[in-house]
Order: C-alpha cells, then sequence, then structure tokens
C-alpha cells in the first residue's frame, strides 16, 4: 500500500514522540515504530532527566554546560549544550504539566538527586540535579508522551519496520516498511522524515539495550552514502547486572551506593578522589575494567560489588524499586543485605547521524539533506560529544525531539512533494525474496554471535591498534558470509527469523563503521581508551570524526569541534 | 541442564487449529524463559514467533502464559521450572496474531478510554505544580504498569465477560483518580462506575498475583468500588 503524510517519524521512543507533538495540528503527522510504541527503549531509562532547577541546592544552567562538556571530554560542541543546559528547566517543567509523576520534596517541588559527573560550581562537589520518578523516570515519561500522542489523534503504525529509504533529486521522498503482522511491503509518502531509531547496542554482546536496538535508522542513511559521525564513542555503563548485562541506575550510587572490589576497597577514590563513585561513567568503566584486570575483581572473577546496602530497605523500596527488583530476580541477590555483582555493559552510543540543533541531516559537507531529519541516540549533535553524562539523554531527546519537530513544522508550507518512485519497494521485495528462497545456508543468529564476540573482546572499554585491525578483519569475513544467509520462517506473519536476517545487514554495517572511526582516532579522549594512545591529543584529534561509505570504501574525514565558553582542560575529577 | 517446552503453535492465515510442538534447549539455570525461546528460535525452529525487546521487564512486550500462568518470558528463571515441562501459550482470549503474539489494539483501546492523561485545572504555572509528596506516593504503585496486559490475561471474569474493561484499564483510571493535579476525578469515576467497569470484578486477585510489577490491582479496583459508592446511586 502506500501512505501518504506531510512528516512521517520513525521511532516512537522520547524523541519521535516529542517531535510528533510538535508538528501534530500543522501538518499531517505519523509515526512508525518497530516495536508497540510502549515497548521503545526509552521506556528502560531508569535514574532521571537532568535540570537545574535548584530546587535541593544551588544550581546553575552553567555549570550543567559546563559538566556536558567535561564530561564529554571537550568533544562536545559546546553551542549545543549551552542550548540543552538553557532548555532543561523549561523541558522538565513541561513534563511536569504534561502529567509526568516526578517524585516531590517535602515542600512539593520536584526532587532531585544526584547523579554521575553533575557538579556544582564547576567540578567543585556533586550536584542533585537530576529529576526523577522513583528509577523508572523514562518510561513514565514515555507513557506521558504516549497517551499525549493518542489524545491529539497522531497516527501511529505499531510494529511497521523502516527497511529502506527513498530519495529523490537529493531530498528524502518517502520510506519503505515492512508490517509485521501481515508481511506486507507499504511505502510511505513523505516531504519529511524524521528518523528517531534509537541506539544500536547489540553490536556488543553484552549490553543494556533492547534487542530492537539494532540501529537500523542510523545505517540506512550510512547504506546511501551519507556520513556518520563520531561513531568510535560507545558508552559502557559501569553497573550492569553481572552476566546478562541489565543495568542497575547511576542513580544507585546517586543515592550513595559504592563500587567496591574483592578486597573490599572503595576504588573509586584513588580514581577520581572529588567525586569518586559519581565520576562519569566512561572513567568508572575503565576502573572497574582496571580492577578486575589487575585480579581485584570478585573471587578474580570479571566483576566487582555495587554495595547497596547501607542505603536501607525504605530508600531501597521507595528510590530504587525497579533495579531491587531485577536484582531480586536475575540475582536472587537482596540488594538490602548483600552487595551486587555489576560489571560495564554496553549502554549508549555518542556517535550517529550528523545533525544541526535543528534536527536536519548533514552530509559530508556540512549541507542540510532536505527533508531528512534526526534526533534522540541514532542522531549525533555533538552534544554528548566522547561520553554522555548520565540524565542528559532523556533531556536531549525532549529538548531537539521538540527543535526537530518545530522545524519540520516550519519547513510544511515550504519544502515540496518529491514525485514516489514508479514501483517503490521493488528491490527491498526482491532482497526479501532472496532471502527466503535459499533452501541452505547460515543462520543469523550465528553470524552476528560472532559480529558480538568479536566488537566485545576488540573494540570494548579498552582498544588497540592490534585489537582494532581483528575486529575489522571479522567484519570483513561476516559481510562476506552474508549473503548467505538463510531463513527457515516463509510466512508472511510475525516473520522475526527475516526481520533478524536484515537487522544483521544493519548491526555489520554500523560495526564497520564504527571500527574504522576508532582507528582513525589515535588518541584516547572519553570513552574511546586507546592503549596504544593512552593520552588525549588536542592538537590532532580535539575534532569530529565522519565516517562515509563512498564506491565501496570506507573513507574517515573530520570536521572542527565549536568552542565557545570553556577551553579544553585536563580532565579529572 | 536439559529443558523441554511444549509451545503454542498456530499461524491463523495457513491453518484452521492451533498446535502444540515439542522442544529440547540446553539451558543455564540462571536463564531466562526467554533466552530458552530465543535459542529456539535461533537454533532450531525459525518458524517460531513471540514478541521481546527489552528482556528485563520493563517494556512489557513478551506476555505469556507459561504453565498456565501469565508471566513475563523474561522474568522467568529457567532454575525455578527444573524437572517440568515448561508449556507455552499466548494469553489467553486475546486474538493469536501468530504463536505466541496476540493483538493488542483491544486493550489498549480500553486503557484509551480512561483518557490516560492529566487534566488539570487552569493554566500550569511558570514553574512544576507543587504536589505534596504524600500525595505523589498514592500513584507510587500504579505507575509501574509497564501494559503487558498479563493482569488482563489472568483475570476470570474476561473470561466469561469479553465487555468487562479489565484490571489494567482500572489501573490507568486509579492512575489519574488518584492524581492530585488532576481536576477530573468525579467524570473519571463516573467512566467505571457501571456494570462491566469497576463493578465486574471479583476479586479473585488473578491479576495482583500474575502483575509482573507487584502492583496491587485488586487492592486499587476495590478503592476504585469505595470512591465511586461515594458518589451516591448511579
Amino acid at each position: 500500500m502506500v501512505f501518504k503524510h506531510d512528516v512521517v517519524i520513525v521511532g516512537a521512543g522520547l524523541a519521535g514522540l516529542r517531535a510528533a507533538l510538535e508538528v501534530t495540528g500543522k501538518g499531517d503527522v505519523a509515526l512508525i515504530s518497530k516495536v508497540y510504541p510502549t515497548r521503545s527503549h526509552s521506556g528502560a531509562a531508569q535514574g532521571g532527566i537532568a535540570a537545574a532547577l535548584g530546587n535541593e541546592e544551588p544550581d546553575s544552567w552553567e555549570w550543567h554546560m559546563y559538566d556536558t562538556v567535561k564530561g564529554g571530554d571537550y568533544l562536545t560542541d559546546q553551542n549545543v549544550a549551552e542550548i540543552l543546559a538553557r532548555d532543561a528547566p523549561r523541558a522538565v517543567y513541561e513534563l511536569e504539566h504534561m502529567g509526568v509523576p516526578f517524585n516531590r520534596m517535602n515542600n512539593g517541588k520536584i526532587a532531585q538527586r544526584a547523579f554521575g559527573g553533575h557538579t556544582r560550581n564547576f567540578g567543585e562537589a556533586a550536584v542533585k540535579r537530576a529529576c526523577y520518578a522513583a528509577d523508572r523516570s523514562g518510561r513514565v515519561i514515555m507513557d506521558t508522551l504516549y497517551f499525549e500522542a493518542v489524545r491529539k489523534g497522531i497516527r501511529i503504525y505499531p510494529e511497521f519496520q523502516m527497511l529502506d529509504l527513498v530519495f529523490r533529486d537529493g531530498q528524502a521522498a518517502g520510506l519503505i516498511a515492512y508490517e509485521t503482522a501481515t508481511g506486507e511491503l507499504h511505502f510511505f509518502h513523505c516531504r519529511m522524515i524524521l528518523l528517531a531509531t534509537g541506539g544500536y547496542g547489540k553490536v556488543f554482546k553484552t549490553s543494556s539495550n533492547a534487542f530492537a536496538s539494532t540501529g537500523d535508522g542510523v545505517y540506512l542513511p550510512y547504506r546511501a552514502g551519507l556520513p556518520l559521525e563520531d561513531m568510535e564513542f560507545v558508552q559502557f555503563h559501569p553497573t550492569g547486572i553481572h552476566r546478562l548485562g541489565v543495568l542497575i541506575s547511576e542513580a544507585a550510587r546517586g543515592e550513595g551506593g559504592i563500587l567496591r572490589n574483592s578486597q573490599g576497597e572503595r576504588f573509586m577514590e584513588r580514581h577520581a578522589p572529588t567525586i569518586k563513585d559519581l565520576a562519569p561513567r566512561d572513567m568508572v568503566s575503565r576502573a572497574i575494567a582496571m580492577e578486575i584486570r589487575e585480579g581485584r575483581g570478585i573471587g578474580g572473577q570479571d566483576y566487582v560489588h555495587l554495595d547497596l546496602t547501607h542505603l536501607g530497605e525504605k530508600k531501597l523500596e521507595e528510590r530504587l524499586s525497579d533495579i531491587s527488583s531485577f536484582v531480586r530476580i536475575y540475582l536472587g541477590v537482596d540488594p538490602a543485605r548483600e552487595p551486587v555483582p555489576i560489571a560495564p555493559t554496553c549502554h549508549y552510543m555518542m556517535g550517529g547521524i550528523p545533525t544541526s540543533t535543528e534536527g536536519e541531516v548533514l552530509d559530508l559537507q556540512g549541507e542540510r539533506v532536505p527533508g531528512l531529519y534526526a534526533a534522540g541516540e541514532c542522531s549525533c549533535l555533538s552534544l554528548h560529544g566522547a561520553n554522555r553524562l548520565g540524565c542528559n539523554s532523556l533531556l536531549d531527546l525532549v529538548v531537539f525531539g521538540r527543535r526537530a519537530g518545530q522545524k519540520m513544522a516550519g519547513e510544511l508550507a515550504r519544502l515540496p512533494w518529491q514525485e514516489a518512485p514508479e514501483r517503490p519497494g521493488e528491490e527491498t521485495a526482491r532482497r526479501i525474496a532472496r532471502l527466503k528462497e535459499k533452501g541452505t545456508g547460515e543462520k543469523t543468529g550465528v553470524l552476528r554471535a560472532e559480529l558480538q564476540e568479536a566488537m566485545t573482546l576488540h573494540c570494548s572499554v579498552f582498544r588497540t591498534e592490534e585489537s582494532l585491525q581483528k575486529a575489522l578483519a571479522c567484519i570483513g569475513e561476516l559481510q562476506e558470509r552474508y549473503p548467505r544467509v538463510r531463513v527457515d520462517h516463509k510466512g508472511d506473519r510475525f516473520n522475526t527469523d527475516l526481520l533478524e536476517a536484515l537487522e544483521l545487514e544493519c548491526l555489520l554495517g554500523l560495526a564497520e563503521a564504527m571500527v574504522h572511526s576508532a582507528l582513525a582516532r589515535r588518541e584516547s579522549r572519553g570513552a574511546h581508551s586507546r592503549e596504544d594512545h593512552m593520552e588525549r591529543d588536542d592538537d590532532r584529534f580535539l575534532r569530529h570524526t565522519l565516517v562515509c561509505r563512498r564506491g565501496g570504501r570506507v573513507r574517515v574525514d573530520h570536521k572542527p569541534v565549536t568552542v565557545t565558553r570553556f577551553q579544553p582542560r585536563a580532565r579529572t575529577y | 541442564m536439559e529443558m523441554q517446552f511444549r509451545i503454542f503453535r498456530h499461524d491463523p492465515q495457513v491453518e484452521a487449529k492451533p498446535h502444540y510442538r515439542s522442544y529440547n534447549v540446553k539451558a543455564d539455570p540462571r536463564d531466562r524463559i526467554l533466552d530458552c525461546l530465543n535459542r529456539i528460535r535461533w537454533e532450531q525452529d525459525g518458524t517460531l514467533s513471540y514478541r521481546m525487546s527489552c528482556g528485563h521487564g520493563v517494556c512489557g512486550s513478551d506476555g505469556m502464559r507459561i504453565n498456565g500462568v501469565c508471566g513475563l518470558a523474561c522474568q522467568q528463571l529457567v532454575k525455578d521450572y527444573e524437572g517440568q515441562e515448561v508449556l507455552l501459550e499466548p494469553l489467553p482470549f486475546f486474538p493469536v496474531v501468530k504463536d505466541l503474539v496476540v493483538e493488542m489494539e483491544g486493550f489498549l483501546k480500553r486503557i484509551g478510554e480512561q483518557r490516560p492523561h492529566l487534566m488539570a485545572r487552569g493554566d500550569p504555572p511558570e514553574k512544576e505544580r507543587l504536589q505534596d509528596p504524600r500525595d505523589r506516593r498514592k500513584v507510587d504503585d500504579v505507575i509501574r504498569c509497564i501494559l503487558c496486559a498479563c493482569c488482563t490475561g489472568a483475570c476470570p471474569v474476561m473470561t466469561r465477560n469479553g465487555d468487562y474493561v479489565g484490571p489494567a484499564a482500572l489501573v490507568w483510571a486509579y492512575r489519574y483518580i488518584c492524581d492530585s493535579r488532576d481536576s477530573r476525578y468525579r467524570e473519571r469515576l463516573k467512566n467505571i462506575d457501571f456494570a462491566n467497569g469497576v463493578w465486574s470484578c471479583e476479586n479473585f486477585f488473578d491479576c495482583t498475583r500474575a502483575c509482573p510489577k507487584k502492583i496491587p490491582v485488586t487492592r486499587c479496583i476495590n478503592t476504585l468500588k469505595r470512591e465511586a459508592e461515594k458518589l451516591g446511586p448511579r
């Protein structure tokens, strides 16, 4: 079928929903989502949303901006961080007005708590800046925006998966989507597309990400020849449940939780003497990896302890009830009595589709791609630089989702329709038919597991030229094997076997972009830690990486970082 | 350990009746039932369909019937099913799309009928509306809802009466009736104060037992009944 809407938003997490609310009423907007809307991964965000409200103690947007820049190891574009920090209080009040059930202080104001890397007076001490609803902040914000979208009658296509972007004369003309329930291919004819498809943590073996986080929306523009930015920067969250990778919010440390090694030592005192366990995530993850490497993992194994026993049952129940239940369910551990085994888990992608502060997708020359927009984790503003601070992602989604929505609404009067192709989806249908026709071949799961294993081994918290070359070789070999992937499920209904085979192409392509970017950055900055180039090198590498595929080859380029208020300095906490 | 599964299979497009298929999988005692499903699909039978996303009980995708009890496949561990065959079926009385995947539209529509969005009085202030933490605590339990439909699938009344709005819709009604910032208390209560509304609940407590987020669903429904009674005769 052909569906026609002015604006099609791909992804119904927070960025997509917030943008849609901005367009509706001004133009015809539709949301498509590969999962049911309320299943989007924004809902897994636990700890909160940052804003210098100053409810609990004095705070200022400038301190927030500084923390964001320093947290990003000065790769953050400072004009973007300024927009974020200045707009944050408005964004949080707006969510409250929509009905988000934030926790409250005794005086009735929104309660706030400490979070990693958020400080007062430019790094003096931790500050309470995170607004939260227990430890399910993302979920309640997403539910609120979702039902707001329903109330406003925004058309939602649940379980429609984008498989191709369609361009005409360099402008976005629409997209091809696969309806999971029926197996039909549809063409969405539109004037503007907003990609809001989230991250791609499933490139790694251990991840806090959902199974749906395969980066389809990041890969498709890359396949179409557009660049991706800062793809080497992958956030490993320090506290994933050992073995599973399920997230234990930084709020656990914000509320007073302490990391300990096999000797019971609070080892973060050595790594970040001022803010200790509340150092930014890249530093804490590295510290944990070093403790484990030096034999101080618990029982010599590959995890350390997160000690919450001193917080008391009441606090755990009131403010950290979801994570307490995860620990009980998956580890059989009562966090009020025993420490929790944790290890770093792939959590967030700083890199993605380069965009302007209005969500416009930018090409290699920095020119806008007409009709194509991106927001949220799939985009790279670059706001989070080399390492994102906790609670800045939910904020990013609502601040920049709104801005993208406003921009698109403004373009409605100007941007013409592009003609639909004659037989849209023909190539996609052929690709699907080829996959289904094959009687023999390899299973998707086998190749995916090999990719995840290789990326985890060679491209995670620590990297070297040698490890990255190994990763690259492995990705190349898997890409050669990919055309031989076979799909068992030949039917039309809910064919996840087929969809996962298609997603594997995305994961492989993104891994390729990540490793090439990581190889090119011969320094250590934020989450990108090169053991063969241990120091940050501002002279050569205070610049963004751009990676793109041109004529079958991967090419790495650069663009400058915007520095306004804060000159790069040594990053200590 | 070796686990045995018997799984409900049905593709309404190609077969009139459902059937069951058995699978054996190797599993670690700490594995989730969802891990076993994935292993079956990835290694043995790609034709099996089910929903999943976050894998840790937050997104609400993988609600199903596990040995007759509604729950999330990602929240059940293999070790708790040692030595028994595990029977996996779709949520009862939800129309089956394929295998363990069910139609969710009707379920969400009933929640939507509760108008689950804040309707406050007057224009919002410049900053946040103030709310007493004691008032805020009244919704602590219900904001855990992840729309997984396990409560509704587990409800014995639903089996008999498909017109009952169901426990999840009532949880969402409660969410806004008990929100001190909302101004439509009376109107919202009236909206559930009818035979197929709050009064269909017969206190079986199956919803409460099934809820993977431990929401005291039945208790909330009983609170709503008391509040509705205070409104006077219908």
